[in-house]
């Protein structure tokens, strides 16, 4: 199928949008648009960061989600409490495959599930006395963990529990590091105001444990990786090329991180911040209080590495930009065959993703590095600056949906029938039966890392794999495929 | 009163970044920008007009500062 024309873009979206009612159709358009690279600001063609409308399927989290999932969750050698009622903790547990290193239960805790388990007497006479007693029973049976953080659910806000009160005084009485974070489900839109109230809570009651500190031992290279989970590994991944470029991670925020790192964080001289969109206030926080530069860069993809690294040692001296440059021609050989051999196979696939609130953008690279094309993309929580930077990657007359609904999503591909679609598991099982190919970009359809050079390898092959699978041939019965095969003879 | 966060960007130009109403627009024009004197009606990329109270000395950017939407 070849590329749509801006005017069969604008009337696909219009004959979508043709089955709401008037008001939800006017608000819903203002979330579709095509994309124009001439435009300097996202907000001229599209709305995001808005209340989805009731009664449509979107796909979104909360805050919730947010700041437990994403930013908290993966701290691991602290506790994260779901303080509230079950569900929430036990069905995100160990979801979002955020490796680490450590022994669950003993130093690390990552893929536990602490919750106060709200009943009814505890909304009722409030669950502050519960709470302090869980604090208590986790310094007992998990001596080791290094800081306990309280991830509020709804109920929490609605019976106006006071947290707060309780963290003070657990911390003063155990020592330790207790955070309240106050990211009821229900505050904000989407996840989005759940990171940002993540950051808000390590910026106020984490950060500044190391102020005046000056007994940890800096160099002139420290960095912090920021915004990277490590999912399926993707901190390691790229935290190896890091180092062999010269620098000295410092910090991982949050993968596979510890809260010593993010205590030392403000002592480095460059702030690395992958995902932008859930982490970039803990950056600006950073930058205004410490003077900590932060750039922005992007790890999927040979051609966008290399030019992050770039980027990266710009920020430095001349032994780390020769450092760039060895890192890039030291992986060159490894890139190229992954391209010789993958690239035919992918060539001229069109892709399309809507994922959650960096990859959207950031993977097109990996894709046009293989030779496919991103035809349509869009994201679950981005905000107006997210779709700033997306603009320029996306080509002409490109779909971008924000906060696509379900029905959107579908009809949109039965239009585009695209060769490849990038979502999520909600999304995954629709277009399976479909008849389209589908991987997780959220979690990497268990596989993994994707980050770095050697992440790019396993993105081919794995994207080979999921395409090109003999599968997709025999989705249609045989009887209904239109193909006229040999009559068959009738038995003698 | 929103509180702006100032940062400058790596063209030199002054980011006005407003987290809670999701903005964040250049700076076109400043009416004080003088060390002795910073502040005053601010026009941002996209027309809108921000005051700030003119500060001395100027400060230290980057920085948050409280503004008036004109």
């Amino acid at each position: 199928m070849p590329a749509m024309t801006r005017e069969e873009t604008e009337a696909l979206i219009q004959e979508v949008l043709e089955v709401y009612p008037e008001k939800a159709k006017n608000d819903r358009a203002k979330h579709l648009a095509v994309n124009d690279q001439s435009l300097e600001k996202a907000n001229k063609c599209i709305t995001s960061n808005r209340k989805s409308l009731p009664g449509v399927m979107t796909i979104r989290g909360c805050a919730y989600a947010g700041s437990k999932g994403v930013v908290w969750g993966p701290i691991k050698d602290m506790i994260h409490i779901s303080h509230g009622p079950v569900g929430c903790g036990q069905y995100s547990r160990a979801g979002r495959r955020n490796y680490y290193v450590g022994t669950t239960g003993v130093n690390t805790f990552g893929t536990m599930n602490f919750t106060s388990d709200f009943q009814e007497k505890d909304i009722v006479f409030g669950g502050d006395k519960k709470l302090a007693k869980l604090i208590d029973e986790i310094e007992v049976l998990f001596p080791l963990n290094k800081g306990i953080s309280i991830q509020s659910e709804c109920p929490i806000g609605l019976i106006g529990d006071d947290i707060e009160a309780v963290a003070k005084m657990k911390k003063k009485e155990h020592g330790k590091t207790v955070v309240p974070v106050r990211c009821e489900g229900f505050r904000g839109v989407s996840q989005s105001l759940g990171h940002h109230i993540a950051n808000d809570a390590i910026r106020d009651w984490v950060l500044e444990a190391r102020d005046g500190d000056d007994s940890f031992p800096t160099t002139p290279y420290d960095v912090a990786v920021i915004g990277d989970y490590n999912i399926g590994g993707d901190a390691w991944a790229s935290r190896t090329l890091l180092e062999e470029m010269g620098l000295r991670v410092v910090a991982q925020w949050s993968g596979d991180g510890t809260i010593a790192e993010i205590e030392k964080t403000p002592k480095v001289k460059l702030n690395l911040i992958h995902c932008y969109r859930s982490m970039n206030y803990i950056a600006r926080h950073m930058e205004e209080k410490y003077s900590i530069p932060w750039i922005e860069y992007n790890f999927f993809g040979p051609t966008k590495i290399a030019e992050s690294l770039r980027r990266i040692a710009a920020h430095f001296d001349d032994t780390i930009k020769e450092g760039a440059e060895r890192v890039i021609e030291r992986y060159k050989a490894e890139y190229e065959a992954v391209i010789a051999k993958y690239r035919p196979r992918l060539e001229g696939k069109r892709v399309m993703l809507y994922v959650g609130g960096l990859r959207p953008r950031h993977v097109i690279g990996a894709y046009e590095d293989l030779g496919m094309e991103v035809v349509g993309t869009g994201y679950e929580f981005a905000h107006n600056d997210d779709y700033d930077r997306t603009i320029k990657e996306m080509g002409n007359a490109t779909l971008l949906y924000d906060d696509v609904t379900g029905y959107e999503f579908e009809e949109f591909v039965k239009k585009i029938q695209p060769d490849l679609i990038g979502s999520g598991i909600k999304e995954k099982y629709i277009f399976q039966k479909m008849g389209i190919p589908f991987r997780q970009m959220h979690s990497w359809d268990y596989s993994g890392p994707y980050h770095g050079f050697d992440g790019f390898a396993i993105f081919a092959r794995d994207m080979d794999m999921t395409l090109n699978n003999p599968c997709w041939k025999n989705i249609k019965a045989p009887w209904k495929k239109e193909t006229a095969s040999e009559p068959v003879k009738a038995a003698a | 009163m929103p509180s702006v966060m100032l940062r400058k960007r790596d063209d030199g130009k002054l980011l006005f970044y407003v987290a809670k109403k999701d903005l964040e627009e250049t700076i076109e024009s400043l009416e004080f920008d003088a060390p002795e004197k910073w502040g005053g009606e601010v026009v941002l990329g996209d027309g809108s007009r921000y005051y700030f109270e003119p500060l001395s000395p100027a400060p230290k950017i980057p920085t948050t500062l409280q503004a008036k939407r004109l």
